[in-house]
This record gives C-alpha cells, structure tokens and sequence, in this order.
C-alpha cells in the first residue's frame, strides 16, 4: 500500500484514495461532431503503460479532490503530484 | 522412554516447572521453556506425522518456522482446533493437546502408507495425466481426490478467541533480533530514532544467544554472554520497543509491513480468557532494517527425509538452548563447517558421535581439528547414499566421491545411527526483501541469493545479506548502519572478534547415488513429497520455467513454502538444464512469510462487525412490527410485514392490494438525496440528466435519468427545484454514493467553471412515502396546514410545510402510479412522524409495504429499477424510454454514445412486458428467453428481469429483455424451464392503468 501526497491534505495512505484511470482526457467540447472513431476513441481507448503513467486519483475519504499523478507502475514510485488543470512538471 | 535425553545444563528451561501435555492420546512431561518439538524430542519421540502424498513417516527436521515436516493438529476437536501448526514453533503450557495429521487410524501405522510402495506410479503430474479421460468421470474422480487431499482438519465451530488490528508507526523497524538485529536497534534507537524490534520466538538474541563456544568470541567474551549484556543494555532504552513472538507477514512497497503479534499461544487456555490472541500489526516505518539471518540447508541424498534426520543447526540448537539430545548416536553429514559447532556442543555433554560424512576433501579449519582430537572419525570427500530404518532412522551407507562430486565410487560402509545431523551451508532469509520488490542477486562462491536492489528505504543485514562469519557479520552490521543511519558510530567503536570457522564449501544440488535415479527418493520439498526425480521428470517433459516446474511438482508450494529445499530444485533445475544457476531466477516469494490465522488477518470484523450495515431512522418500528429486512447496499430495508402465519408470498400480495385499494406507507429513508445549489444548477442538470431541465419552475418535481458515458443507463431519481438557484436530487439507493462521486468527478475535472456545490444529504433525512386513494385524506390530518388540492399541489410539484414546529419537505411524486405524497424531514423526527401517519391512517387500514411490494406495484406500471432491469447494457431507447432523452440539448453525458453504430442496432436486447400463458404461472426472474426450441443450439433471446403475482390484475406480469423485442408486441415466445416451457407473450411493459387515470383521479 503506497502513499499519496494529496496537493490539498498531504501524505495519506492509498486505501483513502480511490484510482481514476488515465490523466489528460479530455471530454470532447462538441462530441456530436466526432465520428464513431473519433469518440471511440475518446470513450475506450486507454494506455496501460508499464513505467512512468499520468493518472487521476480522487482522495474519496479524505476531501474528496481529484488531482493528478505520475507514477512508475513497475515500482509504484509516485514522481509528482498535482492539481487538476494544472500541467505535468517536466520529467 | 528414558530420561536421559535431557541435560540440565540449559538456562533457558526451567526445570522446577514441569508442564504436562498430550500428544496422540498420551500424556508427557516437558518444563517450561520448552517447545512442543523439544518436549517430544526430551521423550524421544521424534515420528510426528505421515507426509501428503506417500504418507510416509516423518519427524521434526527443524527448530524454528521452516518447518516442512512437524506440522501438527493442536487443540484437537476443540473450538479452537488448528491443523498444520509447526511443532517447532509451538511453546508448551500445561494441558496442551496435540495429534498427528495425515495419518490413519494412527501415526505409526498409517493405511494410506501404501501410497509410499505405489510411489512408482504416482511421478509428478499424476493426477494431471491420470484423470483426464473420459471428462465427464471427472466429479466422480474429484470426490475420492478431495477426501485424500489437506493435511490437517478445519475447525468445525466458530473460533473462541479475540483478534485485533493495530497500527504502528516508527522511524526504525528492525527485524530479527540476532546478534544483528540487536547491534542495529541499538545502534538506531541511541541515535534518537524511535524504533521498533520484532522477533519471531520467544526469546532475543537468534542463534548467537546459546552461543558459547570457543570458537567464536566477541571482545574475549563468549558470544552468548557478550549478547546478554547487549540485550540488558537495549532493554531500558526509551525509544525502543521490543516485540518478541511477533513475525512478519508481509514487507509491501514503501515500507509498509504487517506483522502477527503472539499474546496468548504460549499460555494455558484458562489464562487466555477475554485476552487477545493475536495483533495483526500494520506498520509504517521510515526505515527498515531486515536481519532475518538465514536457514540451513539440508542435504539431498536418498531416502533423506526420514524421523531422526535434522539439520545439524537444529541439533544444536535442542542441546544448547533446550538441554534436549536428538539422539544417543549421531551422525553428522556435511558440505562445510557448521556440523562442527554441532559436534562441540554435543562433545561438551558427553553425547557419542558416532562419525562425521564430509563431502569435502580438506577440512582444516581450527573448530574441526577440535572435534578430530576427540577422537571422532571424520569420512572427508565421502556421502551419505542411503538411510535406513522405518519410522526412525537406524542405518546410513556412505561411499566416496569422485573427484567431480558426480558419482560415488568404491565401497559401501554401512554406520549405525538414531540420529542424522546434516547440513548443505546456509541460506540467506531474503523472503522479506523480495516481498518488498528488492531484486537478488547470485552469488557464485557459495551459491546463495543475496539482496542487491532495494525498492525503499531500507537496508538487510547479517546473514541475510549473506555475511556468515561472526566477524563479517559484525563488522559489516555496524559499517553499513552508519551510512544507512547516517550516524557516527560511538557504540561498537573497538570489537574484536575470535573465530574458528572457515567459511569452506563443497557445494552439491543432488548428491550422486549408486543406484539409478528412478530407483531413489531425494526429498527436495519434504512437506509435498516432491523429489529430485520429479524436478528431473518435468525437465524432461519439456518444463523450463522454474515458476512451471513448481507448480508443475507442487515443490514450494506447501505450509512451509519450500524455505528448506527451493534453493536445491533451482540448483538441480540449472544442474539438469546445464544453465548457470542465478539465469533461472528465483520463484516468487509472496506474503505471508509464515501462515497466518483467518483470524488475524479479519480482527475484530467478525460477528455483526464483519460487514457495516445502515438503518434508517424508522428502522426499530420495523423491528417491532415484525418485517423482515433486505439488504440493499449497505442498507437494511424493511422486505415485507408477515401478519402472523402469512408467507412472504401472502403478505406482498395483502400489502399491494391495500395500496392501491385505500393507502399503503413505505419507508424510502434509503434513496440517496444529494443537495444541489449555485448559479450554474440547472446547467449542469441539463449536462448529467438526458432531458431538459431549465424550463423546470420552482416548487415542481421531475423524473430524470443519468447515462454513462457510453450511453448506458446509470441512474435515474426524481430531482426537485426548491429554489431558483437550489435543488434536491433522488438517486437509488445502491446508486448514491456512485452518483455523488460521478457528478463530483465531472465538476472538478470536466467543467470547472460551473458554479455548483453538491452535498450528500442522506442520512440527514427520513423519507415517508404514503399513497393510494385515501393517501390524500391521510396527508390532510398528518398536516392540517397543506392545501392539498390539485391546485395548489399538483402531481410533481413539492411544498414546505410543517408537522408542528418542524420542517418539512412534501412532495407530491409516484412510484407506485397511485395518487401519492413524500415527506422529507430531518432524521430524528421520522420515526415519530411514521406514526402520525399510521396512527391517522388507522380507520383507512394504512398498510405498511415493504420493497417487495413496492418492486410489484413498479412493475404493474412498468417502471423500471436501475440495477435490476438494467445492467448497464441497455440504452434508454432500449428500455423504450425515448421519450425522456431530449432531442434539443447539444450535448448531455452519453448523448453521443446513443448514436453509435452498435447503440442504434434494431436487434438490441430492449425491455417489453411478459404475459404468461396461464395467467396464474408466476416466471423465474433471470429465465432465459427464446423463439425456437427446436433449433440447435437454441438461440438465446433474453431473459426475464422482473417478475410477480400481480393481484391487482389477478394475473402473471414479468418484464424482460428481448433482442428486437420493440418489435415483437404480441409475439409469441418460449421460456425453458427445466421440466417444463412456458408460453409467454410479449406485452407493453405497463401492464396496469396505463393512461394515468389514477394518479390524476379526483380525491
């Protein structure tokens, strides 16, 4: 069980946080110009990356903020944390 | 059985205090101090149980929790009965209960022996091979196989005893308190660390701490007396805590360990009354140091597995610590000089050694020119071949070693012997490093498995980290410390160490025999009778991975996980492949280090713990009004109100008649509420609902229904405008916890600029549902202040109002198609309201209904239940519900998605009613549904969703999903059941009062 760095309440353990999948997806802002591909894509198409992955996190029993991560899935070691909106700190 | 096994020498034994045990029926004697598998061994006893697959005889191999073989069942058909308990592990107290496993009718003479002489036959992969044809004897096959298989038994009744978690956090964790583990608690917690040290037994100090041999000296001193004086120091630091009888389980990434803590099997069972057993520990710790030590190897030769054949460390260990002789003529067998400690210490008390088999040609070490000056011949450059002797070992032939330790040559000596002391070298107890995602590395000299890559902050010492000498040990322990503590090291500035062993190996995976190896049994994993044949065999048949040929051989896989033999299937695998040992890797090591107990790893969730449940408000007037509950969610909900001999089935059909012939009242506390305010409300309603929702007026009411984003129904509710900027929606109640996180989810990361705040309001209020035509009257009295005309409060509108002085929230919304009111008031005055309303609905014989009846009057309506006719595969226009997806909204979660190719497929499974053709023939909800039985396979239609007795209709209603069932009103289909088909026909869904006339009758 790692430990998350939420940005609004500090280093919990993970078992107060809830996964929520990959980071960076952005809704589409007019879906119905989109052709099936287009928001295939958008609706199924995820990475499953083993190394560094950008990942959303939800304190769900804590403040209940999303935010975002990278982590290295082969190790568990989160490299940065941070707010939803904001970009990724340069690797 | 004489006495004369036991020395008083030991000062870890108390011998004033003679403890009495039972084991296979009869009784002993030990003393306090002792462990299960010393008392038995002070008795001679050294058969303990039958091994799993040949059932043969087996005795105690060990003296600590690598124990293969002296696995016992404890406290026999007690409550607190436990089968596969180490012998090895366990401390006596008076009383204690003890049987063997595996056996029967008895250790000594065990039926299922014959498997021993079937064992030609029985190679690895027996059962895999064996019972493959024809498939379907398979069941008949498992039943016999199951009844052979397990060791010990289960206990039958629940466990007496208390368990509980604990959460520790510290700077330091050090595990394992040997000479290492001791240096390093010292080291940190006097650099100010807080720091915890934890130990598997019951005492400190590991092997070190019986230790007084000449050959291995610490600053002049006996090396057991130097540690006592360590121990005492570190014993009164503050920033210490000591935890002994306490084994890790688990070392998980970032440093996060459990760990069993042992309180009360040590004791006698009248003493543990009302105490806890067991402490399962989570512990976070900054650091960890891991000094596990390491465990001895044994030897693989043939027929090394029977009763009297012990490590020698572990002999050593029974004289030193216990005062207990393994046996009267020892033999000591192997490949460096560890059995010479062994030797010293049982030349000290006068016990004969009869010869010692080294496979090494030059042994020259000063400790075994000791152990040669008392006269003790030592075969050097020769192997042990074979043991004799049925449930003890009576015999063992030796002959030489070639030159490339591949074959034996020359003559066969035959020596007498009732105990064999052997040793392969050591192993370094990496298990817990692995765990935590450390990776090993090989090293050739001595063939071990060293840690090399740490995944955290942590570092192992001693010989786990393969320092075997007591100097390398030291020295090292104290070097690596101050870099990993960052500490300048005041405490062990000057250390001197005495040592008379060479560090000296010949190492051989399988040591040859003169015999074929089909003809030979060389135990590799003694717990699953896996030998050096099968490991070969599996090569053989084309078996690389090693994780395969595990699994494959079964070898690793018992209650010991392989810590004796794992190291010799790797060597004999990379031996028989001719790969280099280390290209193989190693199988995984995995958590728990040692098993754990159900009970621990649950605690204190068991019982009305094990599952946290929700009551509403009204729950107690239920309970004495005699409902039975269902659990919904996490909630309990009233099910149904048998009057006194009715079955479920008569009081769902009395509860729904009286709905809808005069008033019905349900408790719907359990549909979530979550409040909705802000400038952008009704916005972000439009986005997550599928119909329009700006034009709604304040005061009124409306059905929405929520997608996912795949344009699969997700939930659905009535949500009410209470303000122009505030509104309250209704989720299902499995759904409100889901329905909350997803509406957050989207106003964080999606649309941010919405300026909307949602707060869960469940539990902040009790929720009354009263309906049926005398519905209104009932209202009336409950609060005489509400003007209840059509009015002024119409269908799907709500009003504030009192009951007294409190709030409340009426509204007027139906899920049962009656005219119909909801009260919303805060949580403590539900109860209290319930019986307003019972108490005013009396002359009009208010029936309280519980969720059946209210699933019965839905489906009379046909309106669906999320979760229950949906599954997360239908659409909205697959439930027939077009009319609630709007057409004008430019976008509204999952609108996207009800247009994709798949999503606008005519042969969808969509939702229709089902008419039996015998009305009275009630379907079974999940029955499958099809056109044609004659065809081959039968194509599968649908399946029944819901279904009941309707006995306001007096017939059979069901809804179900059919492929392409909006197309096929009246059509004729079939319901296989398994002994008779059921005729049904596809219907409208909404079976009764389909044009509203009740809801807007006048009243």
């Amino acid at each position: 069980m790692f430990l998350i760095s939420c940005p609004f309440c500090g280093e919990r353990e993970q078992s107060e946080f809830k996964a929520g999948g990959e980071a960076h997806i952005v809704r589409p802002k007019q879906p119905t110009e989109l052709s099936d591909d287009e928001w295939a894509e958008y609706l199924f198409m995820r990475k499953n990356i083993k190394g560094i992955q950008y990942e959303r996190w939800n304190h769900i029993h804590g403040c209940r903020k999303w935010f975002n991560i990278i982590r290295d899935t082969s190790n568990d070691q989160i490299k940065a944390v941070y707010k939803m909106g904001e970009k990724p700190p340069v690797k | 059985m004489s006495n004369n096994l036991r020395f008083k020498t030991s000062k870890f034994i108390d011998e004033t205090s003679r403890i009495s045990f039972k084991f296979n029926n009869k009784t002993y004697f030990g003393f306090k101090g002792d462990t299960l598998a010393s008392a038995l061994l002070a008795n001679g006893i050294h058969l303990i149980g039958r091994s799993f697959k040949y059932h043969r005889p087996r005795g105690i191999m060990t003296s600590g929790s690598e124990e293969p073989n002296a696995i016992i069942q404890l406290h026999d058909n007690s409550s607190r009965t436990e089968p596969n308990v180490r012998a090895t592990e366990v401390e006596i107290y008076e009383g204690l209960v003890a049987s063997s496993q595996n056996c029967w009718p008895s250790v000594n003479f065990d039926v299922g022996g014959i498997n021993n002489l079937l064992s030609p036959i029985l190679p690895a992969g027996f059962y895999y091979k064996t019972f493959m044809w024809p498939a379907s004897f398979w069941e008949k096959y498992e039943y016999f196989i199951r009844k052979s298989a397990g060791l010990g038994k289960s206990p039958k009744v629940p466990d007496p005893d208390i368990y509980e978690h604990n959460y520790i956090h510290c700077d330091v964790l050090v595990i394992g308190a040997g000479i290492s583990g001791i240096m390093a608690a010292k080291m940190a917690a006097k650099n100010g660390f807080k720091t915890l040290l934890v130990d598997e037994k019951s005492y400190l100090g590991g092997s070190s701490i019986y230790d007084s041999s000449e050959f291995s000296k610490i600053n002049n001193q006996t090396t057991s007396s130097w540690l006592e004086k360590e121990i005492n120091e570190i014993s009164k630091l503050e920033n210490l805590e000591i935890k002994i009888r306490t084994s890790i389980a688990a070392f998980h990434g970032y440093n996060f360990l459990l760990a069993r803590e042992n309180l009360t099997d040590h004791l006698p069972i009248n003493q543990r009354e009302n105490k806890v057993r067991h402490r399962l520990l989570k512990i976070r710790a900054k650091k960890v140091i891991t000094a596990t030590g390491s465990i001895e190897r044994p030897l693989i030769f043939d027929n090394n597995d029977r009763p009297g054949i012990l490590l020698s460390s572990a002999i050593k260990k029974y004289i030193d610590l216990y005062g207990v002789a393994c046996g009267k003529n020892n033999v000591l067998f192997t490949n460096n000089d560890t059995v010479y400690e062994t030797a010293m210490s049982l030349i000290q008390r006068g016990i004969k050694i009869n010869a010692i088999i080294d496979n090494r040609e030059q042994v020259d070490s000063k400790i075994c020119y000791e152990v040669e000056k008392n006269n003790i011949k030592i075969y050097k450059g020769f192997s042990v071949v074979d043991t004799y002797g049925y449930r003890r070992i009576n015999k063992i032939s030796i002959m030489k070693l070639s030159k490339d330790g591949q074959t034996v040559i020359g003559d066969k000596t035959k020596l007498s012997c009732d105990c064999l002391g052997v040793s392969g070298g050591w192993t370094p107890a990496v298990h817990l490093f692995t765990q935590s995602g450390g990776k090993l590395k090989f090293r050739e000299e001595d063939q071990v498995f060293i840690p090399d890559i740490y995944s955290s902050d942590q570092i192992s010492i001693g010989s786990c980290n393969g320092d075997f000498s007591l100097e390398e040990i030291v020295k090292n322990t104290v070097s690596s410390l101050k870099k990993f503590l960052n500490i300048d090291n005041s405490e062990y500035k000057t250390i001197e160490i005495i040592s008379g062993l060479n560090q000296s190996k010949r190492n051989i995976w399988l040591l040859p025999s003169d015999k074929s190896i089909g003809k030979t049994k060389s135990f590799v994993d003694y717990q699953n009778d896996a030998t050096s044949k099968d490991i070969k065999l599996a090569l053989r048949e084309g078996f690389r991975s090693i994780e395969h040929v595990k699994r494959y051989t079964t070898t690793g896989m018992g209650t010991d996980q392989g810590k004796l033999g794992n190291m010799h299937a790797l060597g004999i695998i990379s031996e028989t492949a001719g790969t280099k040992m280390g290209e193989h890797g190693t199988t995984t090591f995995r958590p728990p280090y040692t098993p754990l107990t159900f009970g621990t790893i649950v605690g204190r969730n068991v019982g009305e713990f094990f599952d946290i449940f929700r009551r509403t408000p009204i729950h107690d007037w239920h309970v004495a009004n005699n409902a039975e509950f269902e659990n919904v969610g996490q909630w309990k909900r009233a099910w149904y109100y048998p009057k006194e001999n009715e079955n479920m089935h008569q009081a769902v059909q009395r509860e729904s008649k009286a709905a809808r012939d005069s008033a019905g009242i349900l408790d719907a506390s359990t549909l979530g509420k979550i409040d909705i305010q802000g400038t952008d409300a009704s916005e972000f309603l439009n986005r997550v609902y599928t119909n329009a929702w700006s034009k709604l007026a304040v005061g009124k009411c409306r059905y929405g229904l929520m997608l996912n984003e795949d344009g699969m129904v997700y939930d659905d509710g009535v949500t009410t405008r209470l303000g122009e900027n505030h509104y309250i929606m209704t989720t299902t109640t499995g759904g409100a916890a889901n329905v909350l996180g997803k509406l957050e989810d989207y106003l964080q990361t999606e649309w941010p600029e919405l300026d909307v705040y949602l707060s869960s309001v469940t539990d902040h209020y009790a929720t009354i549902s009263v309906c049926g035509p005398n519905s209104k009257k009932i209202i009336s009295k409950v609060i005489p202040d509400l003007d209840l005309s059509d009015e002024k409060f119409p269908h799907m509108s709500f009003k504030n109002a009192k009951i007294g002085n409190i709030k409340c929230r009426v509204m007027r919304i139906s899920f049962t198609g009656e005219h119909s009111y909801e009260i919303n008031i805060q949580a403590n005055f539900g109860k209290s309201v319930w019986e307003k309303c019972m108490e005013s609905g009396k002359e009009f014989n208010i029936t309280p209904y519980g969720t059946e009846t209210m699933h019965l009057l839905r489906a009379e309506k046909g309106f669906i239940i999320v979760g229950q006719d949906t599954d997360a595969t239908l659409t909205p226009i697959d439930l027939q519900m077009d009319w609630i997806v709007s057409k004008k909204k430019y976008d509204f979660i999952g609108k996207r998605s009800l247009y994709r190719s798949d999503t606008i497929r005519e042969d969808r499974k969509q939702l229709v009613g089902l008419l039996t053709e015998n009305p009275e023939e009630v379907l079974e909800e999940g029955a499958q549904i099809v056109a044609d039985i004659k065809k081959s396979p039968i194509e599968m239609l649908g399946h029944v969703t819901s279904s009941y007795y309707s006995p306001n209709l007096k017939k059979s209603i069901a809804l179900g999903v059919v492929k392409g069932g909006k197309n096929m009103l009246g059509q004729k289909l079939i319901i296989p059941m398994e002994n008779k088909n059921i005729n049904v026909t596809v219907a409208d869904p909404v079976f009764f009062d389909k044009e509203g006339e009740r809801l807007n009758a006048k009243l």
